[in-house]
């Protein structure tokens, strides 16, 4: 088996390496064409346990909790990852970052001027099931400016890393919320050449996933790459 | 062949933000970390070795807010991906914590994966500024011989195959510049 059996990632829904509207692609990202190879022996993955994880890895509201509760909308954060064939991807590392519901990060760097919340981090992970599910209870992040172009703000999101089935099938991403003024004007969502591309990095509100009197629910699911037929498999 | 019934999920930055979550350990943030750029789990009587390199864009300067991923076989030249074993090949770094921006993972030296494959580290590339990660491949100047019949550099332009030979500079040391973009640039694959 050699790693050409996977689908190659599909350009069509993923952004152009360089896209000028966010500046620094410019200099970021290489000029000449990437290179097919043939033949690539098959790379796997790096693979995960749940026993290395405590349960409030995937609870943003209890694993920096110091003394009170977060500030902020509480919401739950859940989807299944499939592959392009529609199969479930189980045990599959999710880690996520976001700022907090005021648009701060955490990072020393960042100096937007909005408060820091000593009960939250804003860092969490999980692996999915084995039917490919995942779930994190956090806060809603807030939305914050950055400096790409005169009054540039990021439409809320929270970053997601994942691991696949093999080398190759690596994504880091972000996840939007339904309804967000500021799609329109954000280049690194923008950057997506596909509008149901786009559509598809925003979670949508679920009221059936909704818990009564604790938090609203967003469904996020994530498709990563196939690999074509393999009838050997065991 | 069944045909795609769904999408690939867009890429999107990881951002400069992503030390406190995937980096936490190295950051000192305080958050667990699953992987480091330590890849020395137990003492083993195998080679030891560093890689040093930076990650530098197209003005010629060494980001502070990129990472490295990397996973290599073992010393006899065997992926080992399960975190339990007494080896796992999988490493990550930010570049942001030292004064030069440079990574540095310390690992053992990977063996030749079976026939025309040469002693090398598999890499992805993540930064603020690049919209999707960018995969490479690290071989070692001082194997030569392998080198020349590995599979992957020969289908690679001779004068491009330089640039994925990391520089032996010490006993056990090796310095890896990636070059995102310029008269260097590192060759990326479309894997
Ligand atoms: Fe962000």
């Amino acid at each position: 088996m050699t790693n050409n059996a996977w689908n190659k990632r599909d350009w069509y829904n993923h952004p152009n390496l360089i896209y000028p509207d966010y500046k620094s692609t410019v200099f970021r990202n290489p000029k000449n064409s990437l290179i097919k190879l043939e033949n690539l022996p098959e790379i796997p993955s790096p693979s995960f346990e749940k026993t290395s994880m405590r349960s409030i890895d995937s609870d943003l509201t209890l694993n920096a909790k110091k003394n009170y509760d977060p500030i902020g909308e509480r919401i739950i954060v859940l989807g299944k990852v499939k592959d392009e064939f529609g199969r479930p991807v189980p045990d599959c590392l999710i880690e996520i970052w976001q700022a907090n519901s005021a648009g701060r990060y955490v990072h020393r760097e960042e100096i937007h001027d909005a408060p820091l919340d000593p009960n939250f981090l804003g860092a969490g992970m999980t692996l999915t099931d084995k039917n490919g599910d995942y779930k994190f209870t956090t806060i809603k992040p807030g939305s914050y400016p950055w400096d790409n172009h005169h009054n540039a703000w990021r439409p809320a999101h929270i970053h997601f890393s994942i691991f696949g089935r093999a080398f190759v099938d690596r994504l880091v991403t972000q996840m939007y919320f339904e309804g967000d003024p500021l799609f329109k004007y954000d280049p690194i969502f923008n950057s997506i050449p596909d509008k149901k591309a786009k559509d598809r990095l925003i979670a949508k509100f679920s009221i059936d996933q909704t818990i009564p009197e604790f938090a609203h629910a967003y469904i996020f699911n994530i498709v990563l790459r196939g690999r074509e037929a393999t009838p050997m498999e065991a | 062949m069944k045909k795609n019934s769904f999408l690939q999920t867009s890429s999107q930055t990881v951002g400069p933000f992503f030390a406190y979550g995937l980096t936490a350990e190295q950051y000192q943030y305080d958050f667990p970390s699953l992987v480091t750029g330590s890849l020395i789990k137990t003492e083993m009587n195998e080679e030891r070795i560093s890689i040093k390199g930076r990650v530098i864009d197209g003005k010629g300067v060494p980001l502070n807010d990129a990472m490295i991923e990397i996973l290599q076989a073992d010393p006899q030249g065997l992926y080992r991906t399960d975190p339990n074993g007494d080896f796992f090949g999988f490493g990550r770094m930010g570049t942001g914590t030292e004064k030069t921006n440079t990574f540095n993972f310390e690992t053992y030296k990977p063996g030749k994966i079976n026939k025309g494959l040469a002693p090398h580290i598999n890499i992805i590339v993540f930064a603020r500024g690049m919209l999707n990660h960018l995969f490479t491949r690290m071989y070692f100047s001082d194997e030569k011989e392998e080198n020349d019949k590995d599979l992957i550099l020969n289908q690679i332009g001779a004068s491009l195959r330089s640039r994925l030979i990391a520089n032996k500079v010490g006993d056990g040391d090796y310095h890896f510049d990636i070059f995102l973009q310029g008269e260097k640039e590192t060759v990326f694959f479309d894997i």
